[in-house]
């Protein structure tokens, strides 16, 4: 059997793909108790009689969840149902405390949106959404020793912890016609995603730590003959790669199923319909359960719990709090800032942008605010290895930074012992100026008391510069700086010199 | 009195506020009566001795101290296993639960707990209170105190009894399609289901959370009333709970004491009252006497038609073990409970829940994972639920004509344990008058009307209001019981044989 590439596959096929998302609402307790939901805890400590489904208790729905759901559904332009209840999902598993998972099956809060994704070269194509649903995340199992697979583990240890977590998975309408695009649409799509519940302010959007998990659905059909549609060749076998949970990765899943699945369709062998799982370290899935014999889960409408029904004025309310498409914010604020398509992307990538903003909206020019945050803080951010978000310091604290700079009270230098100074936590800007004493000197006898010493010691340079050769003056300016321990204002100093020297600059 | 078991709730709580006893005496009195007699009985799954008078000495000690308590402060009470009592053993009558002991209380059980009231322990009841009977218990069967060889019904057969034997003035239970109301039919006694959502279901095990719904048990409406006052109103704990006062039923069995009811209008549903055939020829005589005296007491007694309850039963058995299979998923090994070891967490689970559970058990769960299957769910579940549409609509035509609906509350008296135990439809057949209150969530009341004259074994009245109107059951309860024990001179209960008492 000849094995495909993704780009062959791609000119054999046409592909047909669709991705479930997973989203961790970032709420202060879980869906249905008041556990906190935080990552990173010891296990089995954020755990309650509901959440670790014991004998009697009760669920009640998270409110909060449901608004950040609601806004969610708002964002990727989905209708929100008047009146949708809960359902259980049954199947026996450890770590799901109850053995049946609360979630929303005929009747989900949002449906029917659709979401523009702007691709790389600036191609924006409209992915239709099938809908939005609230529902629980299960504990995390560890199975330890043997195999360290559920088979053959020597036992397995049960974290309930995130069992409960509020989730929305959002489901995407069948995507066709992205041909050899279909890797990169599988991306921009995800990305869109993490990018909007984090403009929401719903969800951390981190991919690495699970609170954005995606699975992706894939198909190939023949390629339309002549004289035939596209949209009338039925659909092949699909695959659902689950747990795919970076962005390259999506790409790369998008890949290799392609290309596998083309290998055995021009191999005369049928794909099977299965869940596979994805493996990061080799870029590659294997089969999971096949759909065959998947489990039955005999959903059925969740008797404990009330129907969600937001008054029409709520949704409203909510809608009015939806923040503008990433895509579209971005290139506004490229044009409004002036900013080159690749000092935006590296922005972007930096997460950057949101500070950016906050920075500028506060009346510091957007240059200035980039040059902090993606020069000296970013440093810092990768210096100490975390994200520039988590650093100690305000874009206000920036702005006002860079106004001591624009009063002239202290020079770039002195700025950056300030910033210093803030991340360090003594304070604001201008406390650690006070504090360290870090203004410029501006006392021009001082500085002229300074400058004679300085061209005292140096005269050979005091004789340069009169010859003309005005740039020699920057040895005086260093000495006088160092003189002043980098309090002067180099600006004065020069003037000061060439006056000195009888030159007028 | 010499006997303080044989007082009312009421009595105690008097006696109690005047000095006249104190609660530990009471406590002790029931301890001893209970090791006197649930021997054969065995109404009780638990006793908590030590945990009843040390609630008894505390309460004791701040009346003696001028503490302003609750009315029932100081009065004990026996609760069915289903509510879970943070650090007493909670089975809900099921073996697969044996030794577990709650980290947490259910809230009724805190409400009892606040209320002051010294907990005598925990009453048996069918294994996860699927049953007409208490003989599908996995700790053995509860035992009629009115006869030894009969059924005190199910599944809260044991609330009933320790009322009926006396070993307590006040149980709790739980009514998913007749399990308090047929017990207390069948004991002579008086137990009350409420409106759905009118009592927390929080810390209940639930069998059918669609369905279930806690209720107060005593010997007297007024006693149940006022059981009914503690255990009621909204808790947010479950989502399902009513946002709104409880009703004013100890007021409204004041009320209906002074046996005026005037203007009141009462409908006998056809399909209930035994018109048809198929009912115990005493259950109906004692079912007409009862008429007579509220006609007497100035009712209206009208006929309505309810065309839908003919297929409730079989709604009821759907929907039932369908909530059910997915409620008892839960008893996994995993977390709680018992453990049957195995190779792999599969088998495990399943030799677990094969040992664990007994065959009523099992038989529903089938049953309901049958009916929620793919395929089948439309034809089984949708179809019930529409049928539970149908009843709900039936009530709501029969409310418009009259204030409430009476029925006899069982066709028969109690059948003899093991009459019917390999007969699962005979068995169910028991529910047929009860069932249609829980697919309408409304509240119903059974009291005692009388013992047939074939058998000498008590019947019980059944009464229906709408939802939200369970004062209305107080009402007329307390004066069809305000007629009845004029004539008996007493309460029924009273004329139940006297138990052999052990040494």
């Amino acid at each position: 059997m000849t094995t495909m590439t993704y780009e062959q596959a791609m000119e054999e096929f046409d592909p047909v793909f669709g991705i479930e998302v997973h989203v961790e609402l970032n709420t202060k307790t879980k869906m249905f108790c008041g556990c906190a939901n935080e990552f990173g805890a010891e296990p089995n400590t954020q755990v309650c009689p509901v959440c670790l489904g014991l004998p009697g208790a009760m669920p009640v729905t998270n409110e909060k969840a449901v608004e950040s759901a609601i806004r969610l559904g708002l964002a990727l332009g989905c209708s929100i149902r008047e009146s949708s209840r809960f359902a259980r999902k049954n199947y026996f598993y450890p770590d799901l405390a109850k053995d049946y998972q609360i979630s929303q099956y005929d009747e989900p809060t949002c449906y029917e949106g659709s979401l523009d994704v702007v691709l790389d070269d600036g191609t924006v194509v409209e992915i239709g959404i099938e809908r939005a649903h609230m529902e629980e995340d299960a504990g995390k199992n560890t199975h330890v020793g043997g195999s360290g697979g559920i088979q053959g583990a020597d036992y397995s240890l049960v974290d309930y912890n995130r069992g409960g977590v509020p989730l929305v998975e959002i489901v995407t309408k069948p995507i066709t016609g992205m041909g050899d695009r279909t890797a990169e649409v599988a991306r921009a799509y995800v990305a869109t995603i993490r990018d909007i519940v984090r403009a929401l302010g719903i969800s951390d959007g981190r991919m690495e730590q699970g609170s954005v998990r995606a699975d992706v659905n894939l198909s190939l059909r023949p390629k339309a003959v002549a004289g035939e549609s596209q949209d009338d060749v039925p659909f092949g076998k699909r695959s659902e790669t689950k747990n795919v949970n970076s962005l390259r990765a999506i790409e790369r899943a998008v890949h290799f199923e392609a290309a596998r699945q083309a290998t055995l369709l021009l191999g005369g062998q049928p794909v099977v319909q299965e869940t596979r799982h994805w493996h990061e370290d080799t870029s590659s899935t294997t089969p999971g359960r096949s759909k065959e014999e998947a489990e039955d889960y005999r959903y059925f409408p969740e008797p404990d719990l009330l129907p969600v029904q937001p008054s029409r004025e709520w949704v409203e309310e909510l809608r009015s709090t939806i923040p503008e498409h990433p895509a579209k914010m971005r290139a506004r604020l490229r044009e409004e800032w002036g900013f080159s398509d690749l000092e935006m992307r590296d922005v972007v990538a930096a997460d950057a942008l949101v500070l950016i903003a906050a920075t500028v909206q506060t009346g510091t020019s957007a240059q200035a605010a980039r040059k902090w945050w993606m020069g000296e803080l970013s440093r810092v951010a990768n210096d100490r290895e975390v994200a520039l978000t988590s650093l100690p310091v305000t874009p206000d604290q920036i702005a006002e930074l860079q106004g001591l700079i624009d009063e002239g009270k202290i020079n770039d230098k002195l700025a950056r012992q300030a910033l210093e100074g803030v991340l360090a936590g003594e304070g604001s800007p201008t406390e650690v100026v006070a504090s360290r004493g870090l203004e410029v000197v501006s006392d021009d006898s001082a500085l002229e008391k300074a400058v004679d010493e300085a061209l005292a010691a140096q005269p050979d340079v005091l004789a340069k510069i009169q010859d003309g050769k005005v740039q020699a003056a920057g040895a005086i300016v260093g000495a006088v700086m160092k003189a002043t321990r980098g309090q002067a204002d180099a600006g004065r100093v020069r003037e000061i010199i060439l006056q000195r020297a009888g030159v007028e600059g | 009195m010499n006997d303080w078991t044989r007082a009312t709730a009421a009595q105690m709580a008097d006696a109690l506020a005047a000095g006249e006893v104190t609660s530990v005496e009471l406590v002790q009195a029931h301890l001893d009566r209970i090791a006197a007699v649930d021997g054969p009985v065995h109404a009780f799954l638990h006793i908590d001795a030590e945990g009843a008078l040390e609630t008894a000495r505390a309460v004791d000690a701040d009346r003696a101290a001028g503490v302003e308590l609750p009315r029932l402060a100081g009065v004990p009470i026996g609760i069915k296993d289903v509510l879970v009592t943070k650090g007493l053993p909670t089975t809900a009558g099921s073996r697969i639960l044996e030794g577990w002991i709650p980290p947490y209380d259910a809230t009724v059980t805190r409400r009892v707990r606040e209320a002051r009231m010294p907990i005598l322990g925990k009453t048996n009841m069918d294994e996860f209170a699927m049953g007409s009977s208490t003989e599908h218990s996995g700790y053995g069967p509860t035992r009629n105190p009115w006869d030894l060889d009969r059924i005190p019904g199910g599944s809260g057969g044991g609330s009933a009894a320790a009322l009926a034997a006396f070993e307590a003035p006040l149980t709790i239970g739980s009514d998913t399609g007749g399990s308090i109301r047929q017990p207390a039919s069948v004991t002579a006694t008086v137990g009350v289901k409420p409106t759905y959502g009118g009592v927390s279901r929080f810390g209940a095990i639930a069998l059918a959370s669609s369905l279930d719904q806690l209720g107060p048990c005593g010997r007297t409406v007024l006693d149940t009333a006022l059981l009914h006052e503690v255990m009621g109103g909204h808790d947010e704990m479950d989502a399902t709970s009513l946002d709104e006062p409880v009703p004013a039923v100890v007021d409204a069995a004041l009320e209906g004491a002074r046996q005026d009811l005037t203007g009141v209008k009462i409908g006998v549903v056809r399909e209930l009252s035994g018109a048809d055939g198929g009912y115990q020829a005493g259950v109906t005589q004692r079912f007409e006497e009862s008429l007579s005296r509220l006609r007497e007491m100035g009712a209206a007694i009208v006929e309505v038609s309810c065309p839908s309850f003919e297929y409730a039963l079989a709604a009821y058995y759907v929907i039932l073990p369908s909530e059910a299979s997915s409620n008892l998923a839960k008893f996994d090994s995993v977390r709680f409970g018992k453990r049957v070891e195995k190779s792999t967490i599969e088998k495990t689970m399943l030799a677990t829940r094969a040992e664990g559970f007994g065959d009523e058990v099992k038989r529903r769960i089938i049953l309901g994972t049958y009916a929620l299957s793919a395929g089948y769910y439309d034809a089984y579940y949708g179809s019930a639920q529409k049928v539970r549409t149908l009843v709900q609509r039936d009530f709501d035509a029969a409310f418009a004509q009259c204030d409430v609906l009476v029925s006899p509350t069982t066709p028969t008296t109690p059948f003899k344990i093991g009459e019917r135990i390999d007969d699962p439809l005979a068995m169910y057949l028991n529910d047929i008058a009860t069932i249609p209150a829980n697919l309408a969530g409304i509240p119903g009341m059974s009291l005692p009307s009388g013992v047939a004259p074939e058998d000498g074994l008590p019947v019980g009245f059944q009464i229906l209001a709408p939802a939200h109107e369970d004062a209305r059951l107080y009402r007329i309860g307390a004066a069809l019981e305000a007629s009845l024990t004029a004539e008996w001179g007493g309460p029924l209960s009273a004329q139940a044989p006297e138990l052999e008492v052990a040494e």
